[in-house]
């Protein structure tokens, strides 16, 4: 059920102590308490009930994988496009300067206010929330791209400027490796991006995927199903962001210092 | 003095540079014979590194040009490698020393089943041969600077420019690198040109060295060394020839900061 730590390092409980805690008060409260009915609060034993029920009946499951593919299929656009542009941001000064007050002026649009024009353009459905969750998470990608490039070492450069070097083997043997670090960085900023917009977009306007769930629930007077399901994406977005964590110090441990030695202990 | 003409494979002809208002290169006339190793030394801000990064064809010359092989120099070129003092930057931190080394066979189209022979020969020859497949952070100062240089031969070099190599490595491995290289220069036959700031390591290494002067950089004086081969750390150092050199070089840099 938790998320992949360290394979090597014993499990510390400690820190589950104060939700313990508080969960064991809640319930208490809702079973010793006066309002041991209520349309609005669930005791933790009827949100325990209710999670298995949806995950019983398929609900949850088909549910999750809604918003995940969403928010994957978002997420891979968001990368391609994110990557591309921030390569030619970075590499080009000219271009750069040319479009800095377009991208200025996009950037801030609030994702939430794209979902009239994406409906129009896509109706309901994947594509329209994908494209909303592209357009969010490809920011982060993009910035952090062109800083990547930016900050290349100069040296680096230079190794291959002596070594005559062709362009495309300059950006794929030094360029695109030697930014992948920070480029991984910011694929686990756009993730959970993506999943914060795939929800959004789903509690705002498409009948699909979690957000929608808790919705129906919420209309339905279920409040012990729109808290299992709350309670859902939050496991969600701490395992994935675990995994990525889990991820990046595998395929980065030739880090210098910091990334090694984690692995180590 | 020195052999004009046919025999230098380098030559510096009134090679000047400017960045902007500043004149950093003034005026620098030089021939470098091939298998020659010359070293190069000179207060701070003389243009030593400047100088071999003209030779390198990283930069263009403002005034004047590079003859090399008997054609005027436009740019970096394979067989002149350069070993960086920064070893920790101009090695790729995401490839094992094996695929350092590949990167420059890579780079030269080396045909594929040539390359694994090679590698190893190379890693062999530089003392790595049991280090492959660690990666940069994985190994000493010294190493990772055996290893740059192993990648710089990679290329078949005629001529190799070294940028202070050996500047941040400690007194017993800087020793034991300078001894390799001088085995290295007499297998390979490549002509080295050597910036240094350490003047003994200049007097031990070198068949000449190349005084600066700041301000602009400039050739002040040219040392003939000729201390006999092969050299050795206390027999060499130890003789009158090395110190008497080593204290002209002294009084000379020492003249050359005022």
């Amino acid at each position: 059920m938790t998320a992949p730590a360290g394979p090597t390092r014993p499990f510390d409980w400690r820190p589950l102590a104060v939700p313990l805690a508080l969960i064991t008060a809640w319930e208490l409260a809702m079973v010793l308490g006066p309002a041991t009915t209520s349309e609005t609060l669930a005791a933790p034993h009827a949100v325990l009930v209710g999670f298995f029920t949806i995950v019983a009946d398929g609900t949850l499951l088909t549910a999750t994988a809604q918003t995940l593919g969403a928010a994957l299929g978002g997420l891979a656009a968001a990368v391609a496009i994110g990557l591309v542009l921030g390569l030619v941001l970075g590499l080009s000064a000219l271009i750069d300067m040319l479009l800095e007050v377009s991208i200025e002026a996009i950037r801030p649009v609030p994702s939430i206010a794209l979902v009239p024009l994406a409906m129009m353009i896509y109706g309901f459905g994947y594509r329209m929330e994908m494209s909303i969750i592209a357009f969010t998470a490809m920011w982060p990608v993009m910035i952090l791209t062109r800083t990547a490039i930016r900050d290349l070492e100069p040296r680096l450069l230079e190794v291959a400027k002596a070594l005559r070097m062709s362009f495309s083997d300059k950006v794929m043997k030094i360029m695109l490796p030697a930014i992948a670090p920070r480029v991984f960085v910011a694929l686990r900023l756009a993730a959970g991006v993506a999943l914060v917009v795939a929800i959004t977009v789903e509690i705002a306007s498409n009948p699909q995927g979690l957000g929608a769930a808790m919705i129906l629930a919420q209309q339905t007077f279920h409040p012990e199903l729109t808290l299992a399901i709350l309670i859902w994406i939050g496991l969600l977005g701490y395992g994935i962001n675990h995994a990525l964590l889990y991820l990046q110090r595998r395929l980065f441990a030739f880090g210098t210092g910091s990334e090694v030695s984690h692995d180590a202990r | 003095m020195t052999q004009i003409g046919q025999t230098a494979q380098m030559r510096l002809e009134g090679v000047s540079l400017s960045y902007g208002a500043k004149l950093v290169l003034s005026d620098i006339n030089l021939d470098i014979a091939r298998g020659e190793i010359v070293s190069v030394v000179g207060p701070s801000g003389c243009g030593k590194t400047t100088s071999l990064r003209v030779l390198a064809g990283l930069v263009s010359p403002s005034g004047g040009r590079i003859v090399y092989e008997g054609t005027p120099l436009s740019g970096p070129r394979r067989d002149i490698a350069i070993v960086f003092q920064d070893y920790g930057k101009a090695l790729l931190p995401w490839r094992t020393a094996y695929q350092n080394i590949s990167l420059a066979l890579e780079t030269m189209g080396t045909d594929k089943s040539e390359r694994p022979d090679r590698i190893h020969a190379l890693l062999k020859l530089i003392g790595l041969g049991n280090h492959a497949d660690k990666f940069p952070s994985q190994m000493s100062g010294g190493m990772q600077q055996r290893l740059q240089i192993a990648r710089a031969l990679a290329q078949e070099p005629s001529v190799l420019l070294m940028d202070e190599p050996f500047g941040a490595l400690d007194a017993m491995t800087r020793q034991t690198l300078q001894d390799e290289l001088l085995t290295l220069s007499t297998k390979t036959g490549a002509t080295i040109y050597f910036v240094t700031h350490d003047l003994e390591e200049a007097v031990y290494l070198s068949d000449r060295v190349v005084g600066l002067l700041p301000n602009p950089g400039r050739v002040g004086r040219i040392f003939d060394v000729n201390l006999p081969r092969p050299r050795d750390q206390l027999t060499t150092r130890e003789s009158p020839e090395f110190l008497h050199l080593r204290h002209e070089l002294y009084q000379f840099v020492k003249g050359a900061e005022q």
